[in-house]
């Protein structure tokens, strides 16, 4: 069954989630990963929005991270500021997705600017609630196409801090152990060791130097690189007639 | 006592050249119609704050009222970019805006210190991050009781906040449901404030169920009833999001031209919101009305 780039990321990304996580989910690829993950292998999954809808039941696709399907039958409404304080400030929340322009080999991710800060290439949309969520869940999942751009060996800003410069910096930080564990791309499946990206699967047809050739500096490969897994007829079938029938992201 | 009006008294008593402004909301209940009424009466120099400043930021930006945005992410949500922001950000039009950058967290922190008064709050995030050094308001404190360093930020105080509710009493008890946003931030945080809300309902109404109550009166200084003053963002229970207003903006603002059309035919080519939404075809107010889903009732008791 022929599937699309954007599918396989979802399916990956879903298989990060574990049942009885409490995950704060985004708009777009993360909502059909946790949505695809509550309803196969983690039926208890609770998922948070950064709008402050805790234990959210979405009935249809959220076209914003305040749409209305989100609020409604979810288990409480929090305010803006008492979602990240009780929540996440507080430790409650075990895996968070992040996206971003730039995100380097220590998982660093930059939405702010392209460019000098103060005389901006391109001026980005900002954190949001990223930097805290990059700050205080226990496991972040990094979902972006992965083009040369995109992966530069040093981000021109440390939005969201990942390893930061490796090994015992977020401990230097005071932040919370934790950390990136996955970028998923439409090329590959990531994961780190020792604070550095490592290859861990190809997607079918992707070569190792495809994705050498985009990312901006020599990347590891797993000792035991395996070919991704394609998504399942039943998976394919969940996000295309339940969560996402007029395909606006897929 | 009622404290009832329409926007454009509001507004006019409220707002000054050059006043901090902080329309509330977050996604949901975006105080549009306060937005629009402040662009038709002309004013400039504003210093504008919200977490997430979009259209009716982009709006105020595009029309020359903004000479600074104080924020945390600035995009059209779920859409993209926001353009008006950006030309002012990298090129100056119409004006150059400062900025001044913070997390969600960061700047809803600010908006409660503001709120309850202290000189700083404390918060675990910025870590890591390059935006302290963008920021002097982002600073690192050392914990009194033990040796761990986080960091802090100042109260936020605009000068006027314009929060929305659903349903107020006359005076300014304030019923707000679905995502709240940091509405009653703001309120508190603000000297002047002005409320907005779909239906003004009796007194009795709001006394049913004070624990919906948002603010109460004591905060707000003026009350007006606004039907569909959210438009196009959202008001749970009332109408949903129009989600082909926040796609055709990302067309019409793309030029600073453009821009200005739309702001001659949708905010200085109308008198008031009444009229805009007149212009709306009812049609596509009806696609919106939301369905009923009611809570179910809770017994309050009675002695």
């Amino acid at each position: 069954m022929d599937y699309t780039d954007t599918e396989l990321m979802v399916v990956k990304a879903a298989e990060q989630l574990q049942d009885g996580d409490s995950v704060l989910v985004g708009i777009g690829v993360p909502n059909l990963a946790a949505n695809l993950a509550k309803r196969t292998h983690a039926p208890d999954l609770r998922m948070i929005y950064e709008s402050g809808t805790i234990d959210s039941n979405p009935s249809s696709l959220p076209l914003s991270i305040g749409d209305p399907v989100l609020a409604s039958g979810a288990a409480s409404l929090e305010s803006l500021h008492g979602g990240f304080n009780y929540y996440l400030q507080a430790g409650r929340i075990d895996a968070g997705f992040l996206g971003g322009a730039q995100i380097d080999k220590h998982g660093n991710i930059n939405s702010t600017v392209i460019g000098d800060y103060d005389d901006p290439d391109v001026r980005l949309p900002g954190s949001g609630g990223a930097c805290e969520i990059a700050s205080n869940v226990e496991r972040t999942i990094i979902t972006t196409p992965h083009q040369r751009q995109r992966f530069p060996e040093e981000v021109d800003f440390i939005t969201s801090p990942g390893f930061i410069d490796g090994e015992g910096a977020r401990e230097r930080h005071g932040l919370r152990e934790g950390g990136p564990v996955a970028v998923i791309t439409d090329m590959a499946v990531m994961g780190f060791e020792d604070c550095e990206m490592v290859v861990e699967s190809l997607h079918p047809g992707v070569e190792r130097e495809d994705v050498q050739e985009k990312t901006g500096w020599d990347i590891a490969f797993a000792d035991d690189v395996t070919e991704t897994e394609p998504p399942t007829e039943a998976e394919l079938r969940l996000i295309r007639e339940e969560l996402d029938p007029d395909g606006v992201y897929l | 006592m009622s404290k009832t009006t329409t926007m454009k008294q509001a507004v006019s008593a409220a707002v000054d050249d050059g006043d901090s402004i902080y329309l509330a909301g977050f996604t949901h209940l975006i105080p549009f119609a306060a937005g629009h009424e402040i662009i038709r009466q002309g004013y400039t120099g504003l210093e504008v704050a919200r977490a997430t400043p979009d259209l009716i930021y982009d709006q105020l930006i595009a029309a020359g009222c903004v000479s600074k945005v104080t924020f945390s992410w600035a995009g059209n949500p779920g859409v993209g970019s926001l353009h008006a922001f950006r030309r002012a950000a990298e090129d100056g039009v119409p004006n150059e805006i400062e900025l001044e950058e913070y997390t969600h967290f960061g700047m809803t922190t600010r908006v409660y210190a503001g709120a309850v008064d202290l000189p700083f709050v404390p918060l675990k995030t910025f870590a890591g991050s390059d935006l302290p050094a963008h920021n002097d308001n982002i600073r690192p404190v050392e914990s009194p009781f033990s040796d761990e360093e986080v960091y802090a930020v100042p109260p936020l105080k605009p000068d006027v906040a314009v929060v929305r509710g659903q349903r107020a009493d006359e005076d300014g008890n304030v019923h707000l449901w679905g995502i709240p946003g940091e509405h009653k931030e703001a309120a508190l945080a603000a000297d002047t404030v002005v409320l907005s809300v779909e239906e003004i309902v009796d007194e009795s109404v709001i006394r049913s169920d004070p624990n919906r109550t948002l603010v109460t009166a004591d905060d707000v200084d003026h009350v007006v009833e606004e039907p569909y003053g959210s438009h196009p963002s959202y008001a749970q229970g009332y109408y949903d999001r129009d989600n082909d207003a926040y796609l055709n903006w990302d067309d019409v603002s793309r030029t600073h031209e453009d821009t200005q059309a739309w702001l001659d035919e949708w905010v200085y080519g109308v008198e008031n919101r009444a009229e805009y939404i007149r212009k709306l075809s009812s049609d596509r107010l009806l696609d919106l009305q939301a369905g009923n889903a009611y809570s179910t009732a809770v017994n309050m008791g009675e002695n």
